[in-house]
């Protein structure tokens, strides 16, 4: 609407070498099909609320998809239904092809509370998935030491949750989740607890890990520029019902660097996001967003004595 | 000077060494109490103990009278021109002195038994132990799996809980009579009183346990191919073990309850034979010596327990255990016998980001 006004480029406008790579990108096979996936929530007063209305894309193999949107959208409920946590009320949801019920290890899930096991020691989290699917635990320790070494945290083997920081504890259900080999990798706001540091590397760490490992990664976040720094494509989804709004291919070249944040290209994209996500006009669309400009605010403190 | 933190303080945590005095004191307190009452005549001491009859021809050296009756019958002789009896204060026979119950605490050991069939007390003991030891060992070798299924599937728990629940209620001891018709009149119903008195608690404080487990944790484990009964053996009980521990080890305590009356049921046994004969034989500082000896057999039992399972449970307390790393290898070292399929290896250049970057 308004990037005609601005200085910045075009969002949607791609440099060769962006655009070669989004025509390779597509030829890739399809890993992920969603169609027309649908849920719906009883409430406790009986009444029905629509999460998530017809939501359709496509992931091809080894591309790092960003979910984004306001918060209460149905993000969290997407991939949930992604991961078989739960069971759509209408759509399908296919898997190379095939059609997935139910949670399975080939999609692999990252949890914002990092949902490690307490009793178990760093190196027993990440050997769970292949003990699990009948690996013998001597080859189980090894390939877990493997994983656990790509995440970095070789010293803290041995160590419990409750001894790693939040970055650590993340970093090991990330490893946890790859152990499986997963076709698929799903992250509902997996930084979102990190301070800024911590998050800043974590994201460097993870794309670094998506180069070396032969996954597709769906990562949800409500942070643009976490988003823009991370993704292929960007699916945009607005709330109530939760909708896919726009599908952005990120024009930011790879690899990528906190150095682009500040790039024309970058900068453009996170304008149209802002606009998609914080529309300009006021309240009347965002019938249960609060205003919080207009709360009513008695002052509690005596005149004279001002911070402002 | 630092200032030392205050001795109250609402949900703080008091220094390791006010702990202990803390505890001390809560057990010397009661000591001194007993002390005061038993050592200070005139605190209470509402008898005389007859020393020289004089003129009163009941009185024997050693009997104990009710004041008043003292009196009166001294007043009686005077009256007589007999010689006064004379005695000391004392307290009833049931309150006997706490160093006549520390000496007991030993001669009740060394004493023989005054009648063929009576038994020593640390035979006494002994069976006591063995009563509880079973009760609650058969109680939990079926409470704790039916616990764990009522807690994880709702099926069970909707076709177990209820009819638990009513039994609950049925006080134990109800149960002795039935218990020695079916099961005769030896160890088999005490230790049947036993069950019954944890067994129905048992489940139901196992299934709560199991209920709180973190949801979080079950979805985790699903993702990484985790499904059926094998989330409640590597999933559910793993992260309840320690509460569970817990959860036995206040139940072990219900069952020490249920103790004396597990043990009148049928023909007396154990400590509580061994109590009621000495009560018999007005030997008072035994009964008490006995009673406290199962009051420390209790608290120690309950302490060691505590002990082991700050070492079994590290990831409750952060610290590192020698006893858990045993436990881990000797699990570790079994194979889990499924379908494995071979993967390969994952190729070293996968694996280090320096590889190719
Ligand atoms: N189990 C449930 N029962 C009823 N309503 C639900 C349930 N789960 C989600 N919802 C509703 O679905 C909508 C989307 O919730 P969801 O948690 O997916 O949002 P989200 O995009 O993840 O938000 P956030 O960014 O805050 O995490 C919300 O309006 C919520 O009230
Ligand atoms: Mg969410």
């Amino acid at each position: 609407m308004n990037t005609s006004a601005s200085p910045l480029p075009d969002y949607r406008a791609q440099s060769p070498a962006v655009a070669a790579r989004f025509a390779k990108l597509k030829e890739r096979p399809v890993v992920l099909t969603v169609e027309n996936l649908t849920r719906r929530f009883t409430k406790a007063d009986g009444t029905e609320t629509t999460a998530i209305e017809n939501i359709n894309f496509v992931t091809h193999r080894r591309e790092f998809v960003c979910i984004l949107g306001p918060s209460g959208c149905g993000k969290s409920t997407l991939i949930r239904l992604l991961a078989g946590l739960d069971t759509p009320t209408s759509g399908r949801l296919l898997l190379d092809g095939k059609e997935v019920h139910g949670p399975g290890p080939e999609r692999g899930m990252v949890f914002q509370g990092y949902t490690l096991f307490p009793w178990k020691t760093v190196t027993q989290n990440v050997m769970f998935g292949p003990i699990m699917r009948g690996t013998d635990s001597d080859e189980a320790r090894r390939e877990a030491l493997q994983w656990i070494e790509l995440v970095g945290l070789s010293k803290f083997a041995d160590a419990y949750p409750n001894q790693l920081s939040g970055g650590m504890k993340q970093r090991v259900a990330i490893a946890r989740a790859l152990a499986n080999n997963p076709r698929i990798l799903l992250m509902d706001e997996p930084f979102g607890a990190l301070d800024a540091q911590t998050r800043a590397q974590m994201q460097k760490h993870l794309l670094q890990i998506w180069k070396n490992v032969d996954v597709t990664i769906l990562f949800i976040t409500h942070d643009l520029d976490e988003a823009i720094y991370l993704a292929d494509r960007i699916l945009v989804l607005k709330a109530n019902p939760g909708r896919v709004d726009e599908l952005i291919e990120v024009p930011v070249p790879r690899p990528r660097s906190p150095e682009q944040f500040f790039s024309a290209e970058f900068l453009a994209t996170r304008a149209r996001l802002d606009a998609l996500i914080h529309p300009p006009q006021p309240a009347s669309a965002l019938s249960d967003a609060i205003a919080t400009e207009n709360l009513p605010i008695i002052r509690l403190t005596q005149s004279g004595d001002d911070v402002e | 000077m630092s200032v030392s933190p205050p001795w109250f303080a609402i949900q703080q945590p008091l220094a390791s060494r006010r702990r202990l005095l803390l505890g001390i004191v809560s057990f010397v307190l009661p000591l001194l109490i007993w002390c005061a009452v038993s050592y200070t005549p005139f605190i209470w001491h509402p008898m005389v103990r007859v020393e020289n009859p004089g003129g009163v021809s009941w009185f024997r050296p050693g009997l104990l009278v009710e004041r008043a009756v003292f009196a009166a019958e001294n007043e009686k002789a005077l009256a007589a021109s007999q010689p006064a009896a004379t005695g000391k204060r004392a307290n009833p026979v049931f309150l006997p002195e706490p160093h006549k119950v520390a000496q007991a605490f030993y001669t009740a050991f060394t004493t023989e038994p005054k009648l063929r069939g009576d038994v020593w007390l640390h035979e006494s003991l002994w069976r006591s132990i063995q009563t509880i030891f079973w009760g609650f060992l058969i109680s939990c070798i079926i409470g704790i799996p039916l616990g764990i299924l009522c807690g994880a599937y709702a099926f069970w728990s909707r076709i177990g809980e209820p009819v638990i629940d009513f039994i609950r209620y049925m006080p134990a001891p109800a149960f002795g009579a039935l218990a020695v018709a079916v099961l005769g009149i030896n160890d088999a119903p005490k230790i049947a009183i036993i069950f019954i008195g944890t067994f129905f608690q048992q489940v139901l404080v196992v299934a709560n346990t199991i209920r709180r487990t973190d949801p979080a944790l079950l979805e985790a484990a699903q993702t990484l191919g985790c499904r059926g009964f094998r989330l409640v053996l590597h999933v559910i009980v793993p992260s309840k073990l320690a509460e569970l521990y817990t959860d036995t080890r206040i139940l072990l305590g219900w069952a020490w309850t249920y103790l004396i009356v597990a043990e009148v049921v049928g023909v007396s046994s154990g400590i509580t034979f061994f109590i009621n004969q000495q009560a018999k034989y007005r030997n008072f500082e035994n009964v008490y010596a006995a009673i406290i000896m199962i009051g420390l057999l209790g608290l120690a039992t309950d302490q060691i327990l505590a002990f082991i399972g700050k070492r079994l449970f590290p990831w409750e307390t952060q610290r590192p255990s020698r006893i858990r790393a045993f436990i881990t290898r000797l699990f570790s070292s079994r194979r889990t016998p499924l379908t494995a399929s071979p993967r390969p290896p994952l190729s070293s250049t996968a694996t280090s980001p320096e590889a190719r970057s």
